[in-house]
This record gives structure tokens, sequence and C-alpha cells, in this order.
């Protein structure tokens, strides 16, 4: 089996569905870096992930993980409403029922900061468009840790303050387009 | 706060109190200690140990923190109606159902569930045994008293289940809060039972034990998930949460899947 230490995290908020199936779409069919998405999204509505797999590229493995299960080379993961997503040292997912957290539940800090742990220099993290807060202190420590943080410009956001107030706080951030973002992604892959 | 200084934390726990958080998820009891040091404004590592030690109530509101007592009435409307039209039917035909929610917290699903029963005209012959380890939740569960604030939610929630009646029916409201009916409370019974040592206690037509295994290791799980089969009377039910998966305890064979979109399953013989 083909082995890859790195992992791409992305965050999104109002404004980064476009964003992130504009990723999706273009992705190569070889990219083997588990990708993991936490977006914000309505309480009890069906998941997001039909309506990501209805409008996407049908060769993409995507999934909503179970608790504990390992992430696996080649697949794109979506957190699931209502729950936070971490991974644990052994990475497998671990899942979360406690509060939200800046009133989000799947939080984009929570993620990004599970993640750095376990991943450091191997994480990179994006932040995408989106109306509130969340995300900033994750990509913090992201930073921290030694990993790429990547920011959608606020120019190209529909929503800018969320990327605005990440790349405010974090100066050591990379500022990016979506076509830049989807180009970063592209020499990242080993193929 | 280091991984080993959380290690520390969790050996003192056991040591000092006889609570064993060894094999709980690492990330989110690691968030967890973080979450009580910050809310309790403790200055550093030191302080906290030094509190754990020699401060007996402290140490005890500790673990009520650490354990995360979130829930809701009806979370996951598409589990309840899956157990309304797939599980109750079979229960209908025992003459007297057992039921273990373990890990009922504050209550809310519990009562979600004793509503079904309700509806399905089974709740007389129902006697639900709830559980959790954090005695203040239980304490709350207990007085089945609701914010009224969250009843709209609730209503709604309660509506996508396909909920026959006015849900309005199932509480008395009294200025903040919704209490839930007498006839729902009397058919639970609630105590505390700690799933890391505790043991079976009963036999049971159905488990549900919904978002308390994603807090465990698989270690963990795997031992919950044994007491579970072994607490099932033959072809019992066992309700899950619907991103939990028993794909990784050595037990799995002995389930088939009722629903595994919603992580329905009945123990095999
Ligand atoms: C997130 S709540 C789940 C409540 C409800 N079942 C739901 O899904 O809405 C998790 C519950 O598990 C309980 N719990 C944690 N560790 C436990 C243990 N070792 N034994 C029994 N209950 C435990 C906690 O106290 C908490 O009430």
């Amino acid at each position: 089996m083909i082995e890859t230490k790195k992992i791409v995290a992305i965050g999104g908020s109002a404004g980064s569905l476009p964003v992130v199936l504009q990723i999706l779409q273009t992705i190569s069919p070889n990219f083997i870096i588990p990708i993991v998405i936490v977006l914000h999204r309505l309480k009890n509505t069906p998941s997001e992930l039909d309506k990501i797999v209805s409008i996407t590229r049908s060769d993409l493995k995507l999934k909503e993980p179970d608790d504990k299960e390992p992430v696996y080379p080649g697949y794109i993961y979506i957190a699931p409403a209502n729950y936070h997503l971490l991974v644990e040292a052994d990475k497998c997912f671990s899942l979360d029922y406690s509060e939200p957290v800046q009133y989000s539940r799947p939080s984009i800090d929570v993620t990004f900061e599970s993640m750095a742990a376990v991943y450091g220099a191997d994480l990179s993290a994006i932040l995408l468009s989106g109306a509130n807060n969340d995300g900033m202190e994750g990509i913090t420590r992201v930073i921290e840790k030694g990993g790429k943080a990547i920011v959608q410009s606020p120019v190209t956001s529909e929503y800018p303050v969320m990327p605005a107030a990440a790349i405010r706080k974090n100066p050591a951030a990379f500022v990016c387009t979506p076509v830049e973002i989807i180009g970063y992604l592209e020499q990242l892959n080993p193929f | 706060m280091t991984n080993e200084e959380v290690d520390e934390i969790i050996l003192l726990l056991h040591r000092e109190h006889g609570y064993d958080f060894s094999n709980y998820s690492p990330a989110s009891f690691k968030r967890r200690v973080l979450r009580v040091i910050a809310l309790n404004r403790i200055a550093n590592f030191y302080d906290l140990k030094f509190a754990l030690v020699n401060d007996k109530k402290f140490a005890g509101h500790f673990v009520q923190e650490i354990t995360v007592n979130v829930t809701e009435m009806f979370r996951d409307p598409q589990f309840f109606s899956a157990l309304s039209s797939r599980v109750l039917p079979t229960l209908a035909s025992y003459p007297s159902i057992k039921i273990w929610h373990a890990g009922c917290s504050t209550g809310e699903e519990v009562y979600s569930l004793a509503i079904l029963l309700h509806e399905a005209g089974l709740l007389k012959r129902s006697r639900i045994y709830a559980t959790d380890i954090n005695t203040a939740a239980l304490e709350k569960a207990k007085k089945g008293i609701i914010d009224v604030r969250l009843v709209k939610e609730y209503t709604q929630s309660y509506i996508k289940t396909g909920g026959k009646n006015d849900f309005s029916s199932y509480y008395t409201a009294r200025y903040d809060n919704a209490i839930i009916k007498k006839e729902l409370r009397e058919s639970v019974v609630f105590s505390q039972h700690n799933l890391v040592v505790d043991g079976a206690f009963n036999e049971f037509q159905l488990i549900c034990c919904r978002n308390v295994l994603i807090y465990f290791n698989r270690v963990l799980q795997n031992r919950v998930l044994n007491l579970f089969y072994n607490s099932l009377a033959p072809l019992g039910f066992m309700g899950l949460g619907i991103k939990e998966a028993i794909l990784f305890a050595d037990i799995k064979n002995k389930f088939d899947a009722v629903d595994n979109t919603v992580k329905i399953f009945r123990r095999k013989d």
C-alpha cells in the first residue's frame, strides 16, 4: 500500500461550500493524502455529505468517519453534523459531543488543534470563507506545531470575517486564492 | 499541558479517588481537563494536582465536570423513528419489557424513549433502568425538569420522529421549566453504574447507550460491548450513537445489524 505521512485539513463556514466543491472537482484522482473537511452547518439537517457526494465526482472516496475509525490514505473525510471531530495519537478519529465551541459543533478550532498535535509539520491546514471567528485559534496551533497554515484571501471570500480574523492573529499564515490553494494541493501529492 | 501531565492526573484520580479514566479517548479527555482548569481558574498543573489530592470536594466536582453530560430530547430523529418502527413491534410480544439506558446523563433521551413506549402502548409493561457514572446528572434526571427555552426545539425533533401526539401533553410548564409528566417518570429507575468497572445487573430486551462509547478507547469499548452482549436477552436489541461502530470489537460477529445507518444491532442468539 502507498504510504503518506501527510494530511490536509480544511475548515469552512458561510460561503465556503463552493470553494470546497471546486477543490473536490479538480483534485487528482490519485490524490492519496487524506483530507479532513470541517464545515459549519445547520443542526439536525441530513448530512452535508449526501449533498457533496451528489454534486462531485463519483470516483472520490468521500466519507463521514465513524468513531475510532483509522485515517486511511486516499480518503476525503467530512466531519459529521453535531460532533467535534478529533484525531488521536494512533491516527484514528475520535468524536466528541461536548459543548459547541464559538457556537460551532463541529468546531474548526477543535479539529485543527487536535490534528496539529498529532501530525505537526505533516499537516497542511486550510481555512476558508466564513462569518465568525472559528479557525483562528486552530491556525495558531498549526503554526506552533510546525504545520503549514493557509487562509483563503478575504477578497476572494464570500464572507471575509473568518479568514480576516485568522490572518490578523496569525501573520505567519499564507494567504491564498482558491486557485492557489488548488495549486498548492496538487504539488503536495507525491504523484 | 503535556500528555505526560494528563497521564499523571489520570493516575492520581485512580489512586486517590478510585476513578479509572485510563481507557478514555486521550484527545477529548485532555480537552476536558483543560476546560475544568479554565472554568475553575486554576493557575497551573501543580495547583490542579494539589487540589485533587487535598480537596475532596473539588475532586468530586472535577470528576463530574470531566464527563460530558451534553444531551437533548429526540436527538437524531431517524434513530428514534427506527426504534419505533423496527424494535418496539418486537418488544410488544414480551409480557414485560426491560430496558437499560446506559450513560443517560440528565435523562432527556430516557424520557424520549418513554414517550415512544407510551405511544406504542407499551409503557405500562416497561421498566427502564437508566444509569450513569455521574450522580449529579442522575439527580437532575430524576426530577425530569427541562429548560422551557429548549421545548420548541424538542417539539420539532419530536415531530420529526413521527410523534403522534401534542408534545405539550408530556410535560407541565411551570415558570422557566417544563416538568416531565409523572407517568413517564414513574417508568424509570435511575441509579449509578460505572461502565469501566461495574458488571451486568439484569437481562434486557433493549439496551441504549448513545454517545458514551465515543469517550472510550477501543479497549474499553470492547469491554463495554461485551458487557452489553452479556446483559442482553437472546435476540435483544442494542442502540448506539449514529457514529459509533462495533466493527473494532472482538464480539462484532455476535450481533446482526438491524439498521446500520442509525446503529441498531441485535444479539444473534
Ligand atoms: C454525551 S452524554 C450522552 C447522553 C445521551 N445518551 C445522549 O446521547 O444524548 C455521555 C454520558 O456518559 C456518561 N459516562 C461517561 N463515562 C461513563 C462511565 N464510565 N460509566 C457510565 N457512564 C459514563 C457521562 O457521565 C455522560 O452523562
